[in-house]
């Protein structure tokens, strides 16, 4: 195990006291397990909640500021956080405006979110929740727990943010939200397994000279594996994922994500090949991300979210941001 | 009959039983899942024991209404709303009773299982927890030892099946020929009854 951890009981409560440290324009309560930016709540300004396992960082301690989320809620690695934590976070950060819980839809997740939201309105919180569920690789039947939420949570995060912090009343957040979901599909690729602190050794078994198709964020194995593939291979595999469910009219925006273990080198040139395959498929990239943002410890990989975006969800996407994952305008 | 003291020790026994199998349901919950199952209800269940030791509740009711309470302030995941609502909504169903016996037990037991699935939505055949805890409730009418049986039986039925929740439904096909994680710790629930039981 080539980890640079104490010992893995400590590793999420270590992390946060690391997040404190580095970033005083956050409240973190270490014992709770809350991140909240530190001037919450934002008098008359809807607050957005998310939270999930950890090992996805940045996501979502990482974006937690102004412009996006009011608050976070770190579970155990990999593991959707209590309600307890969602209801601390919400009467933390509701101003009286509401709080949106943004919700990857995973059965955890989703169980947790809902039973935190009941106990915040039991409190007298107005809560709206909205689901991630963005990832074409699972068949979204009645016969599995539904598509994944993975990098799409990025968009939904930083535009409802961006809604919320210019004043947007609650409904029409959650309908923002909603829409930038509903707008946006991703695929991704394991090169490699990651290894989580419970269990020591990798998640799965992938020879070398082969890769995982479809895979989401949780160390767990793709819907296939082939034998490896070059980057412009990939690419055109996951665009045409993509495009098989969605047909984008207007521009898109791109995120290009690294798992957490695949260089940035990589990254950038998977990133030419991604474009390179938009356009030979006619749809057009308003904006790139390019990085390590919806992560997988030390899965090596990376995913393609496209957003299909329209004048107001640009304006929103561009509006400043100040969190520690995502900075620009301020 | 079984007072408070008998539904502290299914507790106490689960929680043996849990932190004994941890490393096997963490590498069942490796190839169809996320690899954090035992240690969830590892830390899930030492609270459970510890807060029963610290209040020191004095029904059956009230032993696992805290119990499932405390299950759903620390596991977290999928297992933390279920195992919570189990125990919570069979705690609710036992009322406030000194004690109860197995025949009124066996009804709260499944009342608490009804509860899992319109949770969960799971049904029988989905590979789940459901498909341990649905023979186990059916046989606890001949006592804890029939349903240890049925719930083990159930829970190595699982490995052929194709998952319909859960993390494992994600890989499809692919889920096929593993034993489910969760189906195999609510075996060792149902199995600490009888132990319990002294059976």
């Amino acid at each position: 195990m080539r980890m640079l951890i104490n010992v893995p009981e400590t590793v999420v409560a270590d992390a946060l006291r690391g997040l404190a440290a580095a970033h005083p324009e956050l409240t973190v309560d270490v014992e709770n397990r809350v991140i909240v930016r530190r001037d919450a709540p934002v008098a008359g300004k809807v607050a957005l909640v998310s939270g999930g396992g950890s090992g996805h960082e940045p996501l979502h301690g990482g974006f937690v500021g102004p412009g996006m989320l009011s608050a976070a809620c770190p579970g155990e690695v990999f593991t959707s956080p209590v309600p307890d934590q969602m209801v601390r976070a919400a009467a933390a950060v509701d101003s009286g405006a509401g709080v949106l819980f943004i919700v990857k839809n995973y059965t955890g997740d989703v169980l947790n979110f809902d039973m935190a939201a009941e106990l915040a309105e039991d409190e007298g919180i107005q809560v709206a929740k909205v689901l991630v569920n963005d990832d074409v690789a699972v068949t979204d039947s009645l016969y599995t727990a539904g598509r994944r939420g993975t990098g799409a949570t990025l968009f939904v995060e930083k535009i409802a943010g961006a809604a919320a912090d210019e004043g947007q009343p609650l409904e029409r957040v959650e309908s923002i939200a909603r829409q930038v979901n509903e707008n946006s599909r991703s695929f991704g690729v394991a090169l490699s397994a990651c290894t989580t602190y419970a269990k020591g050794s990798p998640t799965f078994d992938l020879p070398d000279g082969e890769l995982e198709l479809g895979i989401g964020i949780h160390g767990e194995p793709g819907r296939e594996r082939r034998a490896m593939m070059t980057s412009r291979e990939i690419a055109d595999f996951a665009v045409n994922a993509i495009l098989d469910d969605m047909s984008p009219r207007n521009p898109v925006l791109l995120l290009v994500n690294g798992m957490g273990a695949t260089p940035l080198l990589e990254l950038y040139g998977f990133n030419a090949e991604v474009q390179r395959a938009l356009t030979e498929r006619g749809v057009a990239v308003a904006r790139t991300l390019v990085g390590n943002y919806v992560t997988s410890l030390d899965m090596a990989g990376a995913s393609v979210t496209l957003c299909q975006i329209d004048e107001e969800t640009l304006r929103l996407w561009d509006a400043p941001v100040k969190t520690a994952g995502l900075r620009w305008g301020m | 009959m079984l007072d408070a003291d008998f539904f502290r020790r299914w507790m106490t026994a689960t929680a043996a039983s849990v932190d004994r199998e941890a490393e096997r349901l963490t590498a069942l919950d490796s190839p169809i899942g996320d690899a954090d199952h035992g240690s969830n209800l590892q830390r899930g269940f030492r609270a459970v024991t510890a807060v029963l030791e610290k209040e020191a509740p004095e029904t059956p009711g009230a032993v696992l209404t805290l119990a499932g309470r405390q299950l759903i302030s620390t596991v977290g995941g999928a297992s933390g709303p279920l195992y919570g609502t189990l125990l919570r909504r069979t705690g609710k169903a036992l009322g406030d009773a000194a004690e109860v016996d197995e025949g009124q037990f066996a009804e709260a037991f499944g009342a608490g299982v009804d509860a899992v699935m319109a949770l969960g939505g799971a049904a029988p055949g989905d590979k789940t927890m459901i498909d341990t805890l649905v023979p186990a409730v059916a046989a606890l009418g001949d006592g804890f030892a029939a349903a240890r049986a049925a719930a083990e039986e159930g829970a190595l039925a699982t490995a052929p099946l194709q998952a319909r929740k859960g993390r494992a439904s994600y890989l499809g096909e692919r889920s096929i020929g593993h034993q489910d994680p969760g189906a195999t710790s609510s075996a060792l629930l149902v199995a600490a009854l009888a132990e319990a039981n002294g059976e």
